[in-house]
C-alpha cells in the first residue's frame, strides 16, 4: 500500500537499488526509497536491519557496493559528508559524532561550513535552544554531558544548517518525554517549512504520531512502505520482526529478600566543574525484586552509577554495601568479586572496547572468573563465552567474533547486557537499558532482568523510559538534581506523579505549573 | 659582560631548539600524529643547513635547507603513516634511524668547517640596560622568531576555525570523518610543519649554537622536544615554560659541574629532567583535571568505507 503524497514534482530523493556488502554479509539488498519535499519519512526495521548503513551511504561517509541516489531527478553520488551537507542533507548520527575534550560550542562550530565566529555560534546555540526548547550551556567540555545532552548538540548541530533533508538515527532513544515532545513540534514545523525528514526510531508510537509513510526493513530488504496511521504498534512490530512481539512476563510471585544493595546518605562531590553533585542517596535493593530509577538526563544518573559502580570512590565505605560488605573505597573490579554486575549508559566505548572482538571484550568484567587463569588469557573460554552470550541473547553478528564497533547499537547492546547477566550476578546496576534497542530485543533484555531478579538477584535499572520502568520495576525512586526521591511500591506511583518529581516541583508547592 | 649575563644567554640560546622543534612536534600530536623521527629529522635539518650555509656561504641559504630538508623527512612518514596507514612509534624510530645515518652521510664533507656567529639583533637604547637589555634586546633573530612563532601556535589552535578543526581530528578522528572535516590533509599538513620546525631546530644547532657540524650532534634533543610536549599537556604556553626550564636546568648544572660541589656529575646531569617533570607537573595539578592525550593520538586512520 502507498500512502498519499501531496506533491507533483520528482521525489526530493531517490534511492535506488542501494546494496552494501560487508564481506559475506549483505547489510543492504537493493534498497529503494523515496522522500518527497516536506515528507516526515519514517525507517523502520529491528536490530541489524541495515538501517544505520543505509542513511550513512546517503550522507556519504560509506560507499555503496551498488545503487544510485537521485537528488530532484538528477542522479548524484555522495562521495562525503561534506557534499552531503552542500546538496542540503543533515544528519544525526545514531553513535554521536562529538569530540569529548572541545566544548559543545566549538563541537558545532566544527561542522559548520560559512563564516562563523565563536561568538556568533553562541549566540545562534541559544538562539535555536530557546525556540526549540534544547537546553544547552555553550561552555561545558562535551565528556561532562550525559547522553542525553549529547543528543541535543547533534540536533542542534543539525538545525543550524538549515537542511533541506534532515536525516535522524534514533534521535529520542535518550532524550525525556518532554524532549521529544519539542523535539516533534520542530519537526512538524520544520516539515511545514518544506524540509523533508527521515526518522529512524525504534519507539512506534512516536513513529505513528509524527509519520505518513514509513519504510519497513528486515535483513537489509525493504519489505513493506505503509502509512503508520493506519496500522497499529504492534502490526508494524510484526511487520519488522516477522512475528508478533508479546508482552513481558513477570508475573512470578516474589519475595524480595536480604539487601544486596544498600546506599546510606551517600554524598559525592560533581566530578568536573559542571557536573551534577549527589546529596544524601539512600537507596536500597533486595535480591529478588528489580528496582527502577527514573529521570531526565543530566540529574545525577550517570554520577550515581559511578558510585555504585565503583568509577568513582565514596568518602567513606559504608555509604555503599553491597550484599552485607562495605564497598564505599572499593573499585569495581572488587565489587564485581562480590558478584555484582554493571552495565554502563555508553556500550561502544564504555561498555565495550569498539576495535576488540566480542570474545575479548568478555574479558572487562569476567577477568576474575573462566576466562582467563593466572593472569594469562583462555582464549577458547573467552570465544566460547562470546559464543553463548551470542547465542542467548540473539546477538546478530556479520561474522563468528567480530570486532564490536561492527555490530549494529541494538546488537551490541543485547551482548553487554547479555555479558553481565550471563554471570547470574548478586546484584546488577544497568543505565538505559534498551536504549537504541528495537521492540523485539527490547522485550528480550527486559524479560532477562526480571528473570534475572525472580532468580533471587537484585537489579537496579536507570531509565528515561518511564514505561520500561512501569513494565519491569517493583519499587521506583526519581532522581532529580542529585537527590533521590523516596523509593516506593510501582503501585503508588502514577504517571504524572513521576513526572512531577522529574520536574523537581513535587515536594515544592504540588503546583502543575510544570513546563 | 658578566658571567651572570653569559650564563642568562646560553640558556636563551639552548633552549630555543628545543621549543622550535617541540611546537612543531605539538602541532602534529595535536593533529592526532605521534612523530617518533624528530631527532632524525633534526640531525637533517643540522646537516644540510651547515652543508647549505658553507657551500653557498650564505646562513639564509642554510636556513631554508634546514627547514626544507626536514619537511621532506616528515613528507616521507606522511606517505607511510597517511598513505599506508602503517604504524606511528614503528615508522617514526624508523624515521630517526634513518635520519641520523643520512645525516652523517650529508655532513661528512663538512666535519672541521666553522661558521661565524649569526648577528644579533642590537635595539640601540634598550639593549643598554643592564642584565635584562641583552637578555631581552640583543638576541639572534630565532630568538625572537621562536617566542613569536610560539604565540602564533597558540592562538591558531584555539582561535581559527582551522585550528579547531585540527584539534577536532587529533580528538576523535571517526567523528571527524563522519562530519566530512578533511582528516588527511590537516594531518599532512600538521607533520610537514612538524618537520619544518624539526628542520629549524636543527638548523639553529648548527649555525648559531655549535657552528660546527658533527655527526650525532643533536645529542637526544629531539626525544627532549618530544618529552616536553607531553609534560607540557599539549598546550604551547606551557612548552615555552617547559622548554626554558630544561634549558636553563641544563646550562646551570654543566656550571655546577664545573664548580665541583662534590655531587657526582650523572646525578647533576638528571637534573634538568626532573626539574622540567616537577614543574610541568605542578602546573598539570593547578589546573585540576589531569589533561589527557589527543584521543586518537596514534591511532592509525582507516575509514569504513
Ligand atoms: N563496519 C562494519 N563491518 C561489518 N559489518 C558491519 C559494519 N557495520 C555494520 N555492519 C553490519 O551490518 C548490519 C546492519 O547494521 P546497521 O548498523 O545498519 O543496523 P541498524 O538497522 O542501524 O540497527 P540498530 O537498530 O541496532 O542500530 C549489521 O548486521 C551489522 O553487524
Ligand atoms: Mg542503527
Amino acid at each position: 500500500m502507498k500512502a498519499d503524497v501531496s506533491s507533483s514534482g520528482p521525489p526530493l530523493v531517490e534511492l535506488k537499488g542501494i546494496s552494501k556488502r560487508y564481506g559475506d554479509l549483505l547489510a543492504n539488498d537493493g534498497i529503494d526509497l523515496s522522500i518527497e519535499p516536506g515528507e516526515i519519512h519514517a525507517l523502520l526495521g529491528e536490530n541489524g536491519a541495515g538501517k544505520s548503513t543505509l542513511v550513512k551511504i546517503l550522507y556519504g561517509v560509506i560507499e555503496p557496493s551498488a545503487g544510485e541516489i537521485r537528488w530532484e531527478g538528477r542522479p548524484v553520488s555522495i562521495g562525503s559528508p561534506v557534499e552531503a551537507r552542500n546538496l542540503g542533507l543533515g544528519m544525526v548520527f545514531q553513535h554521536f559524532s562529538l569530540f569529548d575534550e572541545l566544548t559543545v560550542a566549538e563541537n558545532i562550530a566544527v561542522a559548520l561550513s560559512g563564516d562563523w565566529d565563536l561568538a556568533t555560534v553562541r549566540g545562534k546555540l541559544g538562539e535555536i535552544s530557546r525556540t526549540y526548547g534544547l537546553a544547552l550551556d555553550a561552555d561545558r567540555a562535551v565528556w561532562t554531558l550525559s547522553a542525553g545532552e549529547r543528543q541535543r548538540i547533534e540536533i542542534v548541530r543539525c538545525l543550524l544548517q538549515n537542511p533541506r533533508l534532515l536525516i535522524l538515527d534514533e534521535p529520542t532513544s535518550v532524550l525525556t518525554p518532554q524532549e521529544a515532545e519539542h523535539l516533534f513540534t520542530t519537526l512538524d514545523r520544520l516539515s511545514a517549512e518544506g524540509c523533508s525528514i527521515l526518522y529512524i526510531s525504534h519507539k512506534l508510537e512516536e513513529v505513528r504520531r509524527l509519520c505518513r509513510r514509513a519504510t519497513i526493513l528486515r535483513a537489509g530488504r525493504v519489505v513493506a512502505t505503509i502509512d503508520p496511521r493506519a496500522s497499529s504498534a504492534r502490526e508494524i512490530a510484526a511487520l519488522m520482526v516477522g512475528s508478533e512481539v508479546g508482552e513481558i512476563r513477570t508475573d512470578a510471585p516474589h519475595h524480595p529478600e536480604g539487601e544486596m544493595l544498600k546506599v546510606a546518605s551517600l554524598n559525592l562531590p560533581p566530578a568536573g566543574m559542571h557536573g551534577q553533585s549527589l546529596r544524601d542517596i539512600d537507596l536500597t535493593a533486595r535480591a529478588g525484586e528489580v528496582v527502577g530509577i527514573a529521570g531526565i538526563a543530566g540529574n545525577g544518573q550517570t554520577e550515581l552509577f559511578a558510585a555504585l559502580s565503583g568509577e568513582r570512590l565514596a568518602g567513606g565505605p559504608d555509604a555503599v554495601v553491597i550484599a552485607g560488605r562495605p564497598v564505599g573505597t572499593t573499585g569495581i573490579d572488587g565489587r564485581r568479586r562480590l558478584g555484582a554486575a554493571f552495565v554502563p549508559e555508553e556500550r561502544l566505548g564504555h561498555a565495550a572496547a569498539p576495535t576488540h572482538r566480542l570474545s575479548e571484550n568478555t574479558l572487562i568484567s569476567h577477568a576474575a572468573a573462566e576466562v582467563s587463569r593466572s593472569g594469562f588469557i583462555l582464549v577458547n573460554a573467552a570465544r566460547r563465552l562470546a559464543r553463548t552470550i551470542v547465542q542467548s541473547f540473539d546477538v546478530r553478528t556479520p561474522e563468528g567474533d567480530p570486532q564490536a564497533r561492527k555490530l549494529s547499537g541494538g546488537n551490541l547492546q543485547k551482548f553487554v547486557i547479555g555479558r553481565e547477566i550471563i554471570r547470574k550476578p548478586k546484584l546488577i546496576v544497568v543505565d538505559q537499558p534498551t536504549w537504541g534497542v528495537d521492540a523485539g530485543a527490547a522485550r528480550l533484555i527486559r524479560q532477562a532482568l526480571v528473570d534475572l531478579a525472580r532468580q533471587g538477584s537484585a537489579v537496579v535499572v536507570v531509565s528515561q523510559d518511564l514505561d520500561e520502568l512501569f513494565e519491569v520495576a517493583d519499587r521506583m525512586a526519581v532522581i532529580h538534581q542529585g537527590t533521590l526521591s523516596p523509593l516506593k511500591p510501582i503501585g503508588e506511583w502514577t504517571k504524572e506523579a513521576v513526572g512531577l518529581e522529574m520536574l523537581g516541583v513535587a515536594q515544592a508547592s504540588g503546583g502543575v505549573h510544570a513546563v | 659582560m658578566t658571567t651572570f649575563e653569559a650564563i642568562l644567554l646560553t640558556i636563551v640560546t639552548a633552549s630555543t631548539p628545543l621549543l622550535i622543534a617541540a611546537l612543531g612536534e605539538l602541532v602534529a600530536e595535536r593533529s592526532g600524529v605521534l612523530n617518533l623521527g624528530v631527532e632524525g629529522m633534526m640531525a637533517m635539518g643540522a646537516a644540510c643547513s651547515f652543508a647549505a650555509a658553507v657551500t653557498f656561504d650564505s646562513t639564509l641559504l642554510g636556513v631554508g635547507a634546514g627547514i626544507l630538508a626536514g619537511a621532506l623527512m616528515a613528507s616521507l612518514f606522511a606517505l607511510v603513516v597517511l598513505g599506508f596507514a602503517a604504524n606511528q612509534v614503528g615508522s617514526g624510530l624508523a624515521l630517526t634511524i634513518f635520519g641520523l645515518g643520512l645525516s652523517g652521510l650529508i655532513g661528512a664533507p663538512f666535519v672541521g668547517a666553522r661558521r661565524d656567529p649569526v648577528a644579533h639583533i642590537d635595539i640601540p637604547g634598550l639593549s643598554d640596560i643592564p642584565v635584562i637589555g641583552r637578555l631581552f634586546f640583543e638576541q639572534d633573530l630565532f630568538v625572537y622568531a621562536s617566542i613569536a612563532l610560539t604565540i602564533l601556535v597558540a592562538i591558531y589552535l584555539t582561535r581559527t576555525r582551522s585550528g579547531l578543526t585540527l584539534r577536532s581530528i587529533g580528538e576523535n578522528h571517526t567523528s571527524a570523518n563522519a562530519l566530512g572535516l578533511p582528516v588527511w590533509r590537516v594531518r599532512f599538513w600538521a607533520i610537514l610543519f612538524g618537520g619544518a620546525c624539526a628542520g629549524l631546530a636543527g638548523a639553529y644547532l648548527a649555525l648559531v649554537y655549535t657552528r660546527f657540524w658533527s655527526p650525532g650532534m643533536t645529542a637526544g634533543r629531539g626525544w627532549i622536544a618530544l618529552a616536553l610536549v607531553v609534560f607540557a599537556a599539549w598546550r604551547p604556553g606551557w612548552l615555552l615554560v617547559g622548554a626554558y626550564i630544561f634549558g636553563a636546568a641544563t646550562v646551570l648544572q654543566l656550571h655546577a659541574q664545573a664548580a665541583q660541589f662534590g655531587v657526582p656529575p650523572q646525578v647533576l646531569s638528571a637534573v634538568p629532567y626532573l626539574a622540567t617533570i616537577l614543574a610541568l607537573l605542578l602546573l598539570s595539578l593547578r589546573h585540576g583535571r589531569a589533561i589527557g592525550a589527543p584521543g586518537s593520538l596514534g591511532v592509525p586512520f582507516v575509514p569504513d568505507r
